[in-house]
Order: C-alpha cells, then structure tokens, then sequence
C-alpha cells in the first residue's frame, strides 16, 4: 500500500477513532450521540459499497439493516424472555440463543443471503426501475417483519435485548466496515464494478458482466448493512418501523451530503450530519449559553436539518467532500490556490 | 387443502367483480392518476422525482382542516388549499428545483427528500402528530344505493373529477402555445431552448399544474381521510410513484396508466383479500410492481422497445 492509499483508509479511520476518543470524553448522556453516530456511519458506508461503487441509487438496504435488526434481535433475546413479547415464535428460533459477537455475524450473513436472493433478480434492472424495485422490496420486508409474529416481535419494541454496543463496540464495528469498503473498492472487483459506473459501454467491451460486479457489491453491502443493524438493535430497544423510511431516507441523504462517490465521503456525511442533529437535539433540551439557558421549541431539529440538507444539495451538489477520497495534495492544492488567489488580490 | 383455495378463489373472484367494489377501485384508481400526472409532468419537463409532492398535498389538507376548524364555508377551505398548495410549489420550484436543473437524478431526488422532511416536520410543529379533522366535505362519503348495491358518492366525484381534469390538460398540451412548449420541453430540454422555449416559464408553469392537481388531489382525500397527519399522503405518493415507474416515466400517458393501474389493483385487492391476509396488501401490491418491473422495465405502457439504457 503506498502512502496514498494508506491516507485514504487513514483518514476515513481516523475520523472514527477521533470520534470515539471525543465520545469517551464526554458524559454518559452525550455519549449516547457518539454511539449513534458511529452506528450510522456503519450504514451509511455499507450503503457507499453499493451505490457509490456501481452508481445505482438502492432504496432497499434499509430493508438489510431490518434483516440485521430482525436477525440479531430475536437471537439475542435470552430465552425466558422471549414468550413474553415473541409469543408465537416458530419453534428453533425460541429455542436458540447466541452471544453477542456471534449475533452481529448472523446478523450479517443472513443479510447477506437475503440480498443475494433479492439482488439476483433485481440486479438486471438499473436506473429508476432499479430504484423502485429496491423500494418495493423495503416495503414487502417492512410489512412481513410488522406483521409476521411466528418469526419476530410484530410491531412490538425489540426489549431485553442485550445493549452490547458501547463505544468501543460501535467504534470497531464502525472500522470493520471502513477496512472491509476500502479493501473491496482497491480490489480488482470494485475497480470493475467502478469501471462499469463511469462507461458501462467500455466497461463491457473490455469483458466487465455489470450484472456479476453489482450482484457481488449487492451482497457485500447487504452483509455490511446486516451487521450494522445488528449494531443498532445492541445498542437501542427499536421496533420494526425504526429501520424503515425515515432511517432510508436519513442515511441516502447522509451519503449524498457527504459525496457519493467515496468513501471519505460517506463517513465525512454520515459524521457531519449525525453531528449536526445532536447538536440540534441537545439545544432541545436547553443549551447553556453564556450562562444562559437557550431553549429550541421541540421539532427544530428536523427542520434545520433537512433545510440545511437542501442548502448543501443546491451549493454543493457533489456533496461536502466533491465526491473524492481524501488526499493531502488537493488540500494543499487549494490552499496554494487561495494564497496565490489572495496575492493577485 | 384444495377445496379449501378453490373456494378462497371464487370468493375472491366474486368479491373483485363486486360492484362495490369495483367502483371503489376505479375511484382509488382516478385519485391516483391524478397525483400520477402531477409526478409525471414535473418529471417530463425537469427530469425530477418529485417525492415532496406528497406533502404539497399534505399542506393542502392541513389548509382544508384549518379552514374547517375555523367554521369557515368550504368555498373558502377550498380556495385556502389551492392558495397554500400552489404557493408551495412555486416556492419550491424557485428554490430548489431551478437551481438543480440539470444534476443528477439522485441529487434532485435527496433534495426533494429534504423538502419533504422539512414540509412534514414544519406540519409536525405546527399542528402535532395527532392531527387535525377536515371535517367540511364529509357529507359526501355518505353511499347511496343503486338497487342493491351502496356506492360512496365520492367514488364518483373523483371519477368524475379526474376525467374532466385530464380532459383539460390534455386540451393545455396540445391546444394551446405553452402545452406545446412543455411537450418540447419533456422531448428535449436542450433543443427545446435553443428554439425559443423559456426554460424557467416552462418549469414553473408544470409545477404550477402539479400544484393545482395537488390542491384537487388533497380536497379529494380529506373526504376519504378526513384525519390529517403530518404524514397524511405520504403512503399513497410512494404507491403512485411506484405505479408511475412501473407504468412509464418517461411519457405522460403511461406514467398516469401506471398510477390509474397501480390504484386500482389496491383499491381490488383491498375490496377482495379476505381480513386475515389484508394486512399483507403491500407486499402483494409491492410484489407485483417487481415481478412487472422484471419482465418491463421500460414501462409497462410504453410502446415497442424501450430506448437501451446504457447504464
């Protein structure tokens, strides 16, 4: 790895620890946020390895967080617990109970299997008919995990499941994913699947099957997303409808803020616009100014959020990053090109 | 076993061809393609997924619900909705749509999510998530009865309503300077211009039309729904959205088939799903618009071959 590449795993990863560092630092309360953060910039990254690689917007990877949520959450629940709020649970998933590592890599794998199944079919489409059949399978997910009680809870809170995510938990699980999008996107199947992003004509002529190279980032990215869910449903009591429109919506436009098409990008979004609304929640609560007690009516988060989201959007649309991995010679770059803009002024 | 889903099969099949409702389905469908020109129309000329339109009408019904709270006459209710929901729009237009003309699809779609975050959250501070009630036009979702049969009067309004709606705008679009400029517009915005085609008056003057749509479509529902939510809406601009897509996006007329289709199969299976699996309506709605979306993706109303995306 020359020292390029290792700026740009580094940075992205430095981002992650500094966080996690800045959330030991804090109190109980506030570190909330951090984890939050954290956990989100596992899905946002597991979202980038499908849609910044190949360049197709996917509705449907909140459906493999679900999954994740679904997976973990009713595996991990310990057994005499279960038929208080699972009642009608099929047999071998009220008899089985897994630790807390292991639950995250079910979680994962059965995202995983579940995206390759969906993305088998789906995989031909592209466009806005692929959006929209990655929509269609949100929804199926989100109504069958609502309403099917002999797998899960129903539409009932995901309770006494172990809250295994701390900190450091959501920090590893963060970098995992990190190293994991990064190692896929040098690899000669993510530099293919780019290829067919850029030029899907020239991408085919020199031998590239668009549809193998999305199909193989569909399940990476599901598995990713799984195990990001698995994170979720550790850290927070959540039900179904938490991992549902909000939450795609949330995350889709934390990739689009930050810049599609890297990686940086979608940690940089992911940290930026997670930052920015617990700001805002905290002020909800009173913020102390000077001395002062500043109070935000409840609801301004959003509001601000998704106003400055559509600001960044019309300014900036290939997003805060431009859509580039980091590199210390374009910062350098830009700050010669100011002094000198600066000189000529 | 077999007797059993045969017997399930006729019932249904005798509930679908049920007046009732069939009728009902065929005015589910009328309210969605109305909201389906609004999407497609927008989407012909500025090549823009529009997901706020939802709240557009949203707003529209929060204007209704305010106007009737106040006891104000449903004259004014109604011209309240059709201000609000026409001014929204060409805010909208202004501030966000013109300045991404031309981006990408995504980024265009994102910031139209922004919008319809804001819009929801702006409705979630002002009047709560409980809502408020629309209660002026409720007379109409009273049934009469057409010998045996009960028919909501307000199946037929909307029938009634969007034929005449579609009716006028396939008038504007092929009668009038402007349609003419929009049909350009929607071919080819680039060619369009260089001949002389106001960019910005064709934009604004396609979200105006989706707006007024919008403040038809809102007057409409509340008289279904007549419970307003901030999310009031939401669920049936996915739905439509999805029936556009299936249907064809990039033409008018199969985008509003789509919408019309996609309604009345769930107006259908509602009416005919028996209560234990009406539950699962999405996942057979959804279920369907894959399987159509695999063997058409161009659209299932499109004519001959769908132009090779090269994506």
């Amino acid at each position: 790895m020359n020292r390029q590449a290792a700026l740009q795993l580094g940075a992205p990863a430095g981002l992650i620890v500094g966080a996690a560092l800045l959330g030991a630092l804090v109190s109980r309360s506030t570190e909330i946020y951090f984890i939050n953060a954290l956990v989100a910039v596992s899905m946002v990254v597991a979202l980038y390895v499908f849609v910044g690689n190949s360049g197709v917007l996917s509705f449907g990877h909140i459906s493999f967080v679900a999954v994740g949520v679904w997976a973990a959450g009713v595996l991990s629940v310990p057994e005499q617990e279960k038929p208080a709020f699972m009642p009608y649970l099929f047999g071998f998933l009220s008899d089985t109970t897994v630790g807390n590592v292991p639950s995250l890599v079910i979680a994962g794998l059965v995202a995983a299997a579940f995206a390759l199944v969906v993305g088998l079919p789906l995989m031909r489409l592209s466009g806005l008919a692929a959006g929209i059949a990655t929509f269609a399978v949100l929804e199926i997910t989100n109504n069958i995990l609502r309403y099917y009680e002999k797998i899960g809870p129903g539409l009932n809170t995901f309770s006494s499941v172990p809250e295994t995510t701390d900190l450091a938990q959501a920090a590893i699980g963060a970098l995992v994913v990190v190293v994991v999008a990064f190692a896929y996107q040098r690899s000669r199947f993510g530099r293919q699947l780019r290829a067919t992003r850029e030029d899907p004509a020239a991408a085919r002529a020199v031998g590239i099957s668009i549809y193998r190279q999305r199909l193989g980032a569909f399940v990476l990215s599901g598995f990713l997303a799984g195990l990001a869910g698995g994170l979720y449903v550790h850290f927070l009591p959540i039900n179904v409808d938490a991992v549902y429109l909000d939450l795609t919506f949330i995350t889709l436009a934390m990739l689009v803020i930050g810049g599609t098409t890297s990686l940086w990008g979608a940690v940089v979004g992911a940290l930026a616009v997670s930052g920015l609304d617990s700001a805002l929640a905290n002020a909800e609560n009173g913020l102390e100014l000077f001395g002062r007690t500043l109070e935000v009516p409840a609801g301004t988060r959003i509001i601000v959020v998704s106003a400055l989201m559509a600001l960044v959007l019309v300014l900036r649309p290939r997003g805060l990053t431009g859509g580039r991995e980091f590199s210390l010679a374009r910062i350098a770059g830009l700050t010669r090109r100011k002094r000198a803009q600066e000189v000529a002024s | 076993m077999k007797a059993i889903l045969a017997s399930g099969l006729t019932d249904f099949l005798s509930d679908a061809v049920d007046l009732q409702v069939q009728v009902d389905a065929i005015g589910l469908g009328a309210v969605f393609a109305l909201m389906a020109v609004g999407i497609g129309l927008v989407f012909g000329v500025l090549r823009l997924v529009n997901f706020a339109y939802g709240q557009l009408i949203m707003a529209g019904a929060f204007a209704l619900a305010f106007a009737s709270d106040r006891g104000w006459p449903v004259v004014v209710g109604i011209a309240l909705c059709f201000a609000v929901v026409i001014v929204l729009s060409l805010v909208m237009e202004r501030a966000v749509f013109r300045p991404l003309r031309g981006q990408s699809p995504a980024v265009m779609l994102i910031a139209t999510f922004a919008v319809a975050f804001l819009l929801q959250s702006i409705a979630l501070l002002w009047f709560g998530s409980l809502g408020k009630t629309a209660a002026s036009l409720t007379e109409l979702n009273r049934p009469f009865s057409v010998g045996s049969v009960e028919i909501r009067k307000i199946a037929i309004v909307a029938i009634v309503t969007a034929a005449v709606c579609l009716a006028l705008l396939v008038l504007l679009l092929n009668r009038t300077s402007i349609g003419l400029h929009m049909r350009a517009a929607a071919l080819d915005f680039q060619t369009a211009r260089l001949l002389g085609v106001r960019a910005n008056r064709v934009s604004a003057v396609a979200v105006l039309i989706a707006g007024v749509l919008a403040s038809i479509v809102a007057v409409l529902l509340t008289v279904q729904f007549p419970t307003v939510t901030p999310t009031f809406a939401l669920r049936e601009t996915i739905t439509v959205l999805a029936g556009v897509v299936v249907g064809g996006m990039t033409r008018l007329l199969p985008a509003t088939l789509g919408g019309f289709t996609i309604g009345y199969v769930s107006g259908l299976l509602g009416g005919a799903l028996p209560t234990a699996q009406s539950q699962y309506l999405p996942s057979f709605v959804f279920g369907l618009v894959i399987l159509v979306l695999l063997v058409r993706p161009g659209g299932l109303f499109t004519r001959g071959v769908p132009l090779q995306e090269r994506v």
